[in-house]
């Protein structure tokens, strides 16, 4: 199994650790695995975890994206038929023409595995574990064997919902809500695919925590040197927000899930009330209540849109200065508000429920908390603009795709507005109003956060750069369709168009099938940029640029180690000496100074 | 097209949608402002040999300015927000000597209870129609909803109307249609497989027209209801 030894790295002490003086030398100085297993698979290396949760969210994505190009064209062209398709999918088409109940499990799937599988996975768990050792100065996460379990955690999970097209009565159709008494009936439509998707959250719920446990203790521990609070990139704050957010509500949806498995197989009644009559059968469940459900739900699911939009907007903080070559303008002010966001986002869950039937006291709360909001995330959203003020701004790839993030936040922020308020909300809720506004939010946000972490680190994760024409095509191919087909959403929700409709003719008031003909074009034209990005990831991941320690001229510390990092990132951890944007031009030969620079003597 | 609401037939149109254009101006000045400030910064401060950078941290003043106006902003809206949501949802909001009907939502029906001729619902001449809710013009009406197996949603986009009707809850639906015409029901929530085809209508008549619609249906209604006794007579 092992190869031939390798020259022992040399045991410096590190006098940048912060571990206490009496602490044995360095128990991680110690060489990296040799075997091909533990080195690449069974590794707990953080950044070997970290590119097997991205390269797992990439394979996931593939899915996600083309679902949505079943369910786009089923919306352009309800009335066609597709014997390919029949022939390419059995379970889901018949002569040709979608099936109603897998049109709904496209949609249910199509968002579970975007929110939790694709973007959870690369934006929080693949660059959360790529960056937090790295941007913090430490040789790994605080603890890489819990690091390596909750990767492992999450391909039953991934295996799981893949497999629940293939069981009979297909994949769970109840929405990615799975709003009970649907999705806890089997009578009223909801099958195996139902349990099975309810199962496969489990081990999710579970790796996310290990995870997110695992950030906070990095984070709070494992600082080097130096490293105080508030000279942590914007990227490590938004991250240990996300990460307290959830650990302190996931486990809320955990509850709702294992009471929905009970009512579902445990013949219990925890969202069931009594008097139920499905197909003329009058059921046997009392005493629950529907609401409960959707109450613990979105104490998870509002959270989880800042689990996933705070990280994307941490990487367009630190894009926007290494390429405006500036400080991020209002830092502690930005660091402030994510905690005034994310606090506030935990007592706003209400307002996906403003219809729901709710005591309208509770909804008037729900629309002043979330109204509220809007204060500090208007904070986050004009420091990013200003930190292009008077910059000098280098339009790499990262930093366009930290522009469309920019411009998305214009659109999807102001869109929560119109949601957040509760009287426009009672028509726009399930429209596709809201089906636009949260593709913003929690697609183009948090994908071009991805996007741009992607091409920003890319060369510190394989040692290549990645390629800029292809790059730059991407990115306008991506930022055109995605928002002309989210903005056209927009359009079609202030029509009153409902989500969630098979047959998207169904009702005169809202005719509008030419708009859903542009939009499913649109998510085409985006998706094949998509393709562009693979070719452009594995073309550079063999044949990209060599690239140097730090190819961009970035302040924040894991440009200090080498590219690809080593296995313990450093040998000697750096020292901080101050804030991680210190981009300025008058005494720094460089341009400016990295963090981890050894002050100089003269 | 898409983005035009919806003509609006019922009292709470004129300040919903208010409301809802007032949002849209200020979200559309907003959107404008910071696209153009995004695009213009993008452009006007690329870099150029010769010109530094800026370093600077914040500009506190700015911050507190731009954070102040937004607050009176959203601060507004909500104040006008809330008694508009107060009239439609507010537990005592609906008027006394509202119409009352009964609607029983089901997979995939919209089931509607009418008071029959002795005007009282709940007794035993109440009669059911399918999808159709009848209601008079001007008048105000109040639904008892209820739902059989899974959630709906009862939405009439035309009355601005949208409300959940869950099992094993009891949901008061009001309001006062201001001109006849049929009207689309639509359930807004996912609710099953024909979900999509949950469709009904609210036929809004004038007095007379409805009088005598109701009395033709609980005519028919009883004779259906006793065909044998009408027979043996």
């Amino acid at each position: 199994m092992t190869t031939s030894p390798a020259p022992q790295a040399p045991r410096f002490p590190a006098p940048g650790h912060a571990a206490p003086a009496h602490a044995p030398a360095e128990v991680h100085a110690h060489h990296g695995p040799q075997s091909f297993w533990t080195r690449y698979v069974f590794s707990t290396d953080h950044k070997t975890i970290a590119k097997q949760y991205l390269f797992t969210a990439a394979f996931m994505s593939i899915f996600a994206v083309g679902w949505s190009m079943l369910i786009r064209l089923q919306l352009a062209y309800p009335h066609n038929t597709w014997p390919i398709l029949s022939s390419l999918f059995p379970g889901l088409y018949q002569d040709g023409v979608l099936l109603p109940e897998r049109y709904l499990s496209l949609t249910t799937m199509h968002g579970t595995v975007m929110v939790f599988f694709v973007i959870s996975l690369a934006l929080v768990s693949g660059f959360g574990n790529f960056i937090i050792p790295l941007q913090v100065g430490a040789h790994d996460m605080a603890y890489p064997f819990l690091n390596a379990l909750s990767y492992w955690t999450i391909v039953p999970a991934c295996l799981l919902m893949m497999v629940s097209f293939f069981v009979p009565d297909g994949a769970a159709s109840a929405g990615w809500t799975a709003y009970p008494p649907l999705s806890a009936l089997a009578e009223a439509g909801s099958g195996l695919g139902q349990t099975i998707w309810l199962l496969a959250m489990a081990p999710f719920i579970a790796s996310f925590t290990m995870g997110g446990l695992n950030f906070v203790a990095t984070i709070l521990n494992m600082r080097t040197r130096g490293m105080s609070l508030m000279r942590m990139p914007l990227t490590i704050w938004t991250l240990f927000y996300a990460s307290v957010l959830g650990i302190l509500t996931f486990p809320a949806l955990t509850a709702a899930a294992i009471m929905l498995l009970l009512d579902r197989l445990g013949g219990t009644s925890f969202f069931l009330p009594a008097g139920l009559i499905v197909s003329g059968q009058v059921l046997p469940h009392q005493g629950g209540t529907p609401l409960l459900f959707q109450h613990l739900f979105w104490f998870l699911g509002h959270p989880e849109v800042y689990v996933l939009a705070l990280p994307a907007i941490g990487i367009a903080f630190d894009v926007l200065a290494a390429f405006g070559r500036r400080p991020s303008f209002g830092y502690r002010n930005t660091v402030w508000s994510i905690l005034a966001v994310s606090a506030l986002g935990m007592i706003a869950w209400g307002h996906h429920m403003f219809t729901s039937g709710m005591n309208p006291y509770l909804g008037e709360y729900f629309s002043i908390v979330t109204v509220l909001i809007t204060l500090p995330f208007s904070v986050i959203a004009i420091n990013l603009v200003a930190s292009l003020w008077r910059a000098e701004i280098r339009l790499h790839t990262p930093m366009l795709f930290a522009l469309g993030l920019i411009a998305a936040i214009g659109v999807g922020g102001l869109g929560g507005l119109w949601l957040g308020t509760a009287t426009s909300d009672m028509y726009l809720q399930d429209s596709y109003f809201v089906v636009g506004h949260f593709h913003f939010m929690i697609g183009v946000v948090t994908g071009f956060g991805i996007f741009a972490g992607t091409y920003y680190w890319f060369p510190k994760m394989f040692g290549r750069m990645m390629n800029e024409t292809l790059g730059r095509v991407h990115f306008w191919l991506t930022t055109l369709g995605t928002f002309a087909a989210f903005m056209g959403m927009h359009f079609l929700g202030m029509g009153g168009y409902l989500r969630r409709i098979y047959d998207p003719t169904t009702y005169r008031y809202a005719q509008h099938q030419p708009l859903n003909v542009f939009i499913s074009y649109a998510l085409l034209l985006a998706a094949l940029g998509q393709v562009l990005f693979a070719v452009n990831l594995f073309w550079s991941l063999f044949r990209g640029k060599r690239a140097g320690a730090n190819p961009w001229d970035a302040t924040t510390l894991e440009w200090t180690t080498e590219s690809p990092a080593g296995h313990n990132n450093w040998e000697t951890l750096p020292t901080v000496s101050r804030g991680p944007y210190e981009y300025r031009t008058d005494n720094a030969p460089a341009g400016f100074h990295p963090q981890g620079e050894v002050e100089a003597a003269g | 097209m898409g983005w035009i609401i919806p003509h609006g037939v019922s009292t709470f149109t004129p300040e919903i949608d208010r409301l809802y254009y007032i949002i849209l101006v200020i979200t559309g000045i907003a959107f404008v402002l910071v696209e153009i400030g995004l695009i213009y910064f993008s452009f006007k401060y690329r870099a150029q040999p010769g010109r530094k950078a800026h370093y600077i941290h914040g500009n506190v003043t700015a911050e507190v300015i731009w954070t102040a106006v937004t607050a009176v902003t959203v601060v507004i809206i909500g104040i006008m927000s809330v008694p508009v949501w107060n009239k439609v949802k507010g537990r005592n909001s609906v008027p006394a000597g509202a119409l009352a009907y009964n609607v029983t939502a089901k997979q995939f029906e919209w089931n509607v209870g009418y008071p029959g001729p002795d005007g009282q619902l709940n007794t035993a001449d109440d009669f059911k129609v399918r999808n159709q809710l009848h209601v008079p013009v001007n008048r105000d009406v109040v639904l008892e909803a209820t739902a059989e197996d899974v959630i709906h949603s009862f939405f009439v986009p035309a009355f601005r109307l949208k409300q959940d009707v869950v099992p094993g809850m009891r949901m008061r639906i009001w309001f006062r249609a201001t001109e006849p015409g049929p009207y689309e029901i639509a359930c807004a929530e996912l609710c099953g497989l024909g979900h999509y085809k949950m469709r009904a209508f609210v036929t809004v008549h004038t007095q007379e027209e409805y009088d005598q619609w109701l009395a033709e249906r609980a005519a028919q209604a009883q004779s259906e209801a006793q065909p044998s006794a009408v027979a043996s007579r």
